[in-house]
């Protein structure tokens, strides 16, 4: 095997081809749709990326159309909304980071201290359900709460406030993502917690309670070091799609009256692109929100590395 | 995680073993959370079988209707787009899980051939698209290129594939043992029966694992349908529901309602939520279990 092997190696080029042809030709076959599938529909668009740097013309195409260099880079970062939508897109993630991450480590933890096995299914169950139904209902449940008779009556009732939407002021936008999130994702992302808690090795809980340990004590000296790469590579995954806030979301449930704090870039591109149909200037937007966020990644990734080992790539 | 030993079979109860206060106090933490995660499902399912007058009245969470109603689903039922809608998402969920699991496979298989030359760039070509994209417009203009805004195609096909189950089925296929392939070749068999007969079978759970993720995806997307549809007899169930609950301009066509049905409005939201939501809810406890199963494939992706 290893002479082959060796032989294979030294023969020339061709040859190679000749014979990796041989012996894969069906797999390469079989591979050309999906070949096919990612060059037109994500290699393609980065290369129509380039519409960015130009004023399209649907009739010329993307080769055709003039070059306006970075005009519309400089209408963007020189307008009224790209401090907005940046802020915005920043903290709605920055808040989702430092609230719903968090909550579902915490959730885990809570579930793994669980000692009645039945009611602890259950609970597993509803939480995890909220992530498998639609946006699009989930965002109608979030209007039906939002409204004056719904959870923000109840709320401005209590302030002694007269009851209406929690949608109508630019105030309340965040914490009603956040929360929102939270409800959504909290005990699905729990999951992969609790994996990494049922690996450790039960001898160290049996040591430490020897060793007089407490419940807290275990918690914090074994349970979360035993998670803590889990965290890590987590945190730095979330971290790179920082500015990847939940648009979809948004889009349902923000409505003109509070853009101030709810358009984030992926709305506007939207916005932009597709309803106002200024092509290049939405792609120009797209394109620097890519590329903010590749470099998040990238930073989080190799602070990462440097401090604890654990990376990516 | 129970392992064999002497501690185990000695059948005493361990000092973490018994009941103190403090677990009380978790179980009840435990319960309030998953409480508040079913409270918003018990309203919408209690209010749609309300009066709209109780709706109305409401302030805060509706427990339990008073003289329940069916009028609201007798209304849903007898819009003709929310049938429509059903069919379409139907055929679209179907359509791009089945092609999206297909392409999903044979993208898989040339990744994980250790001998192809080409399999290592093919990899790279298809983990390089998790990382950069070309963005809405652009990947709106390809679509719009092939001609398929306004037909059924632009849902089924564009989106069906998605490089991270790529690579999580290479990871599944690569940890077949090469002998199980080995034999078979000697047998005679070629790549057909060696993907299809043996690879595909030995795989089956993630394979069901990644039809499910597909399956689901495809069910609750509604922003592409939103870009590319512009004919309401083509529009999925998500995107139906969303001119019904989130639109404000809810027009008597789409809601199905006339003049002094008016009131029906929202109880008519509310039931059209339980119609669309139910058949997931039908399946979840049963797809669960592999939902879990998925994030522990995906978490050993590497």
């Amino acid at each position: 095997m290893d002479l082959n092997a060796a032989r294979f190696k030294r023969a020339p080029l061709g040859v190679r081809l000749a014979k990796d042809w041989r012996l894969n030709r069906l797999a390469y076959i079989m591979a050309l749709p999906v070949a096919a599938y990612f060059i037109t529909f994500c290699y393609l668009p980065m290369y129509g990326v380039a519409i960015a740097f130009k004023k399209y013309s649907p009739i010329k195409g993307i080769m055709g159309s003039a070059w306006v260099g970075l005009k519309y880079f400089r209408e963007f970062t020189g307008g009224y909304f790209f401090w907005r939508t940046i802020r915005n897109t920043f903290l709605l993630g920055v808040f989702d980071i430092v609230w719903a991450f968090p909550a579902a480590i915490a959730f885990a933890l809570l579930v793994n201290e669980m000692k009645f096995a039945r009611l602890k299914k259950t609970i597993q169950t509803i939480t995890y359900l909220p992530y498998f139904v639609s946006s699009v209902v989930i965002a109608g449940v979030i209007l039906a709460f939002c409204a004056p008779n719904g959870l923000a009556g109840i709320y401005f009732n209590l302030l002694g406030q007269t009851p209406r939407s929690f949608l109508g002021d630019a105030r309340y936008f965040r914490s009603v993502y956040v929360i929102s999130n939270i409800w959504q994702y909290m005990g699905f992302n729990s999951i992969i917690y609790l994996a990494a808690l049922a690996g450790i090795d039960q001898e160290l809980y049996d040591a430490a309670v020897i060793d007089g340990a407490g419940r807290w004590r275990r918690l914090l000296n074994i349970s979360l070091p035993g998670i803590a790469p889990t965290i890590a590579i987590l945190f730095i995954m979330r971290l790179g799609s920082t500015l990847n806030v939940g648009s979809e979301k948004i889009l349902l449930i923000y409505n003109a009256g509070i853009y101030e704090t709810s358009d984030v870039i992926a709305t506007f591109t939207y916005r932009k692109g597709l309803l106002e149909n200024n092509f290049g200037y939405s792609t120009a937007v797209g394109l620097l929100n890519s590329l903010v966020n590749f470099v998040i990644l990238y930073a989080a990734n190799a602070l990462s590395r440097r401090v604890s080992e654990v990376s990516l790539w | 995680m129970v392992k064999e030993g002497i501690g185990v079979r000695r059948g005493r109860v361990k000092p973490m073993d018994r009941l103190t206060p403090a677990d009380f106090v978790i179980a009840g933490i435990l319960l309030l959370i998953a409480f508040l995660c079913l409270t918003p499902i018990w309203h919408v399912a209690a209010a749609s079988f309300s009066q709209p007058a109780q709706i109305e009245q409401t302030v805060g969470v509706i427990w339990r209707p008073k003289s329940p109603t069916l009028r609201g689903y007798e209304l849903v039922f007898r819009n003709p787009l929310l049938a429509s809608g059903y069919m379409n998402t139907i055929i679209y969920v179907a359509g791009s899980t089945a092609l999206g699991l297909l392409l999903t496979l044979l993208g898989g298989y040339l990744s994980s051939r250790r001998n192809a030359i080409f399999a290592k760039p093919f990899t790279f070509m298809v983990t390089f698209t998790m990382f950069f994209s070309g963005g809405l417009i652009p990947f709106y203009l390809v679509v719009n290129g092939l001609g398929w805004v306004n037909t059924r195609w632009a849902l089924i096909i564009p989106g069906c594939l998605s490089a991270y189950n790529l690579i999580v089925m290479r990871t599944a296929l690569k940890g077949v043992p090469g002998s199980m392939e080995e034999s078979a070749r000697i047998d005679g068999a070629g790549d057909f029966t060696v993907l299809f007969r043996i690879l595909v079978p030995l795989c089956a759970p993630v394979f069901a694992v990644l039809g499910m993720y597909y399956a689901v995806g495809a069910w609750n997307s509604w922003f592409n349908a939103m870009i590319f549809l512009q004919k309401r007899p083509l529009f999925p169930l998500q995107l139906i529901l969303r001119e019904i609950l989130v639109s404000n301009e809810v027009n008597s066509m789409i809601s199905g309602l006339h003049g002094d049905t008016d009131i029906y409005r929202p109880l008519v939201k509310y039931c059209a939520i339980v119609v669309a939501t139910a058949p997931i809810l039908a399946v979840y406890p049963f797809i669960q279990r592999y939902f879990i199963k998925g994030v522990m494939v995906g978490a050993i992706k590497g």
